[in-house]
């Protein structure tokens, strides 16, 4: 090694008999402190003057091209002979699909072959003479500059723009309002939300229905210490905007000791200590339900607010802003329903949510 | 220790005479081993002290499970008691939970037909698993983090039998699922699940799952090592071939 890089020995009567000195370049003095140095002198590769050493080289790129060849085919070949479903065990992988592992190591192998080999040409016998290649100014020169100037000139008087007034007038006044246009089909970005974000499918009698067994709720289903969630009943997961009405809906469900509740209004909502609250975080909308029956605190995956579901929903840390809200919840013929529906918006705050 | 007491002094009797001697003989057992090992933190008649709660009514799969999975008797207290080695007998396990349930009645150990996979929906318990328990478990049963030092272990090499347990009883800070939340066959399903994607035989057509974690870490690899790999191969086109040099 010395101070320009890697070295390869080669036999003596190869070398160039005289090395190149540095060309254009000029030293720094006094006068001219910022004098260019030019370019340093062009070392040679091993290949550019031992013919065995290119040969080497030659033969090198050919194999990996040849080798992104035999993946290619090998590719085609896999694709054909290796059936969907089946699996292998490779480490550290896994258990991984055959196919998928033999498709992505073949077109890997084949895309990778074909870059090293032009790079590996490019390096090692490709000219690597360093070139000096002078910036053209970027201006014009003067005279085009004239020219164009000229040019215009001529094409506004020609096009008589300046005399024509009402035919200037109201081409102004045809392109200041096609853009019109593009601004009213601004409105299908969608309907207003309306009091969507006030309202959910929860209101006075509608029943319970436990989400993983689609049977309505019975206090009894709901143990100390449980975690259960709702839906209305009515909502059906085929529904056509299931997806969009769970969203506001969803409701957790827990059972905690009347004499463990701290806040007495949330007592007055809760059925023989049966709390439902909205699962949606009052923070940026993340389902949150990572309850400790221990602790009665609700976690938000998203941003670690945490609520206390034995104090009204109380925020005890995090980020959001407001107490996750109840659903007023009673029993009618054995089932729980809803008393009420939900006094203030759930999910995450709006601006007019006031 | 009066309810304590009275539970073990009532309740046992009357199960004594209708069962066989060997459910009372396994009573017995367990008590002795209960007053080793138990006793003193849930008290010498499970009613529960400062140290630990009370056991009455806890059922024998809390027992099965909490010592199953050598939980329990712990080791210290903390956050969280962690699983570790299990230190029993399957024998003393049963004789414990055998004790344990004649002191009010709770949860039994489910049978093998409840926890495996046949006759179950792999696809259903899927779905179920993502509503009730990946919040904290993660989309297949990894595990994760919670409140205070707390989290939610990961389900990979559990006995399903256990975790039939878990969503029963509700261990620490785990919510339960009674059959009024999950049903029966939403168990099944959902252990039957578990195992289709957190098993040792598990598969993962898609290569390296990455700790199954979700998409931050597999963006999270792919931006170290992908863009890694990428500037190192630039690096190296860029790099000074080698110069010959006077032998």
């Amino acid at each position: 090694m010395s101070e320009t890089g890697r070295h390869e020995d080669v036999p003596e009567e190869t070398l160039p008999g005289e090395r190149e000195t540095a060309h254009e370049g000029a030293v720094a003095t006094a006068e001219n402190p910022f004098a260019d140095p030019g370019l340093p002198p062009h070392e040679h590769r091993a290949q550019d003057i031992d013919d065995r050493a290119a040969r080497r080289s030659e033969r090198t790129v050919a194999l990996l091209f040849v080798v992104s060849m035999i993946a290619t085919v090998a590719f085609i070949a896999s694709y054909v002979a290796i059936p969907i479903e089946q699996n292998v065990y490779i480490w550290p992988l896994g258990h991984i699909s055959a196919l998928n592992f033999a498709l992505g190591l073949t077109l890997g192998a084949a895309l990778f072959c074909i870059g090293a080999g032009a790079v590996h040409w490019a390096r090692t016998l490709m000219s690597d003479e360093e070139v000096a290649d002078e910036r053209h100014p970027i201006e014009a020169a003067p005279e085009v500059k004239a020219k164009v100037m000229a040019d215009f000139a001529q094409g506004a008087k020609e096009s008589q723009v300046g005399r024509r007034k009402l035919i200037r007038n109201t081409m102004f006044g045809a392109l200041a309002l096609v853009p019109l246009s593009g601004v009213v089909l601004l409105r299908d970005l969608g309907p207003l939300p309306g009091n969507k974000l006030r309202t959910t499918n929860w209101k006075k009698g509608v029943r319970l229905v436990n989400q993983s067994t689609n049977l309505p709720l019975r206090p009894e289903d709901i143990a100390v210490g449980s975690l259960t969630f709702a839906k209305p009943e009515g909502l059906e997961e085929d529904d056509e905007e299931f997806a969009e009405k769970i969203a506001k809906d969803a409701l957790m469900l827990v059972r905690i000791q009347p004499q463990n509740i701290k806040d007495k209004h949330e007592l007055s909502w809760s059925h023989e200590g049966i709390v439902a609250y909205s699962k949606i975080c009052t923070h940026v909308g993340c389902p949150i339900s990572l309850y400790e029956q221990q602790t009665h605190h609700v976690l938000c995956p998203c941003h670690q607010s945490t609520f206390d579901l034995s104090d009204g929903g109380r925020v005890i840390f995090g980020p959001a802003g407001h107490a996750l809200p109840q659903l007023h919840i009673t029993e009618k013929d054995g089932f729980l329903e809803a008393a009420s529906g939900f006094e203030e918006p759930v999910g995450p705050s709006f601006w007019e949510r006031g | 220790m009066s309810t304590g007491g009275a539970y073990a002094a009532f309740a046992p009797a009357d199960k004594a005479q209708a069962d066989d001697t060997a459910q009372s003989l396994a009573i017995k057992e367990g008590k002795k081993l209960f007053a080793v090992g138990c006793a003193s933190c849930h008290g010498t008649g499970g009613q529960g002290t400062s140290d630990g709660p009370s056991l009455v009514g806890v059922g024998a799969a809390a027992v099965d499970f909490q010592v199953g999975t050598g939980r329990m008797p712990a080791q210290q207290p903390g956050a969280q008691v962690p699983r570790k080695k299990n230190i029993y007998t399957n024998a003393q396990i049963d004789q414990l939970a055998a004790y344990v349930a004649s002191l009010g009645a709770g949860p039994t150990v489910p049978d093998k037909e409840q926890y495996s996979p046949d006759g179950a929906n792999i696809g259903k318990g899927g779905e179920l698993f993502r509503t009730n328990c990946a919040q904290c478990h993660n989309f297949t049963g990894k595990g994760g983090a919670l409140t205070d030092g707390k989290y939610a272990p990961t389900l990979e090499g559990v006995d399903p039998k256990h975790i039939y347990e878990a969503m029963e009883t509700g261990p620490q800070n785990m919510p339960s699922f009674g059959d009024g939340s999950l049903s029966k066959q939403n168990k099944k399903d959902i252990i039957a699940y578990l195992g289709a994607v957190n098993g040792d035989e598990s598969e993962s057509p898609g290569g390296l799952d990455l700790g199954g974690l979700g998409p931050v870490s597999e963006g999270l690899f792919g931006y170290i090592f992908g863009l890694g790999a990428l500037i190192a191969v630039a690096i190296w086109v860029a790099a000074r071939t080698t110069k010959a040099k006077k032998s």
